[in-house]
């Protein structure tokens, strides 16, 4: 059974919009404060990287369940320029924006499970998931 | 939709509760009404305590770090206080450090030692 809902990322509202809902879905599927903090901001992480670097883009958040688990599965995609060195961004401190957004490495230890997909000139999906433990 | 974050005088400090989750705009409007009112004000020490806050992000830590660089600049010091356990623990993994930041549990305690910081 999956439940999901998706937010637009067009403006810097959407990034707020997208960590509200998140944040609701957390707290729905039963996750701590500490978990929902980690998802509230794994998501604005994500948002503003669409915002940043694709200009828009789609966050969508889905309530899962596997094997007697549940927890929350977030897809951040754009298509955008997409990323050309995908070692590289996995790399603390990297950054091409001056400083803005801690990066992918600080979204995957937020989270459990952590997949990029990007392809140059054609965009960039990011999967992350959150298990209820 | 534009909200500003109400900044107190108490003797020669300022205080600022921020009580609900920061937008970009509000973080960073927040950051000049904090100078413009130090300037007004020659305040030496600022509080800023973020008890209610539930989540902080790159940006808005990125936003906090340089206001607290900037009062420094004019001469002033800041402690922050009341960052829950949820906020410690996610700024931290997320590999966000606040260095050469005071700090404290609550804003009373924040107080005292700002308060004994201007006294040094």
């Amino acid at each position: 059974m999956n439940l999901g809902s998706s937010v637009e990322i067009i403006t810097e509202w959407d990034i707020v919009a997208a960590r509200q809902l998140g944040r609701n879905e957390a707290k729905q599927v039963g996750f701590g404060t500490v978990d929902q903090a980690r998802i509230t901001t794994a998501i604005s992480e994500l948002a503003r990287n669409i915002y940043l670097y694709a200009g828009k883009g789609k966050i969508e958040i889905e309530r899962i369940s596997e094997a007697g688990l549940v927890g929350i599965k977030i897809i951040a995609s754009d298509e955008g320029p997409g990323i050309p060195d995908l070692r590289k961004v996995m790399e603390d401190g990297f950054t091409t924006s001056g400083g803005l957004g801690a990066g992918m490495p600080g979204v995957k230890r937020l989270m459990d499970e952590f997949k990029v997909i990007s392809e140059v000139g054609e965009g960039t999906t990011i999967i992350t998931t959150k298990w209820l433990h | 939709m534009k909200t500003r974050i109400p900044i107190l005088k108490l003797n020669e400090v300022l205080i600022v509760s921020i009580q609900w989750e920061l937008d970009d705009q509000t973080a960073i409007q927040f950051q000049e009404d904090l100078l413009n009112k130090m300037h007004e004000t020659s305040a030496l020490g600022v509080v800023i305590d973020l008890t209610p806050i539930d989540f902080i992000d790159s940006f808005i830590a990125k936003v906090l770090g340089d206001v607290i660089n900037m009062t420094g600049l004019m001469g002033a010091k800041v402690v922050i206080t009341g960052i829950q356990p949820a906020v410690a623990i996610t700024l931290i993994e997320l590999g966000i450090r606040l260095n050469n930041v005071m700090t404290a549990l609550d804003l009373e305690n924040g107080l005292d030692k700002l308060t004994k910081e201007l006294e040094a």
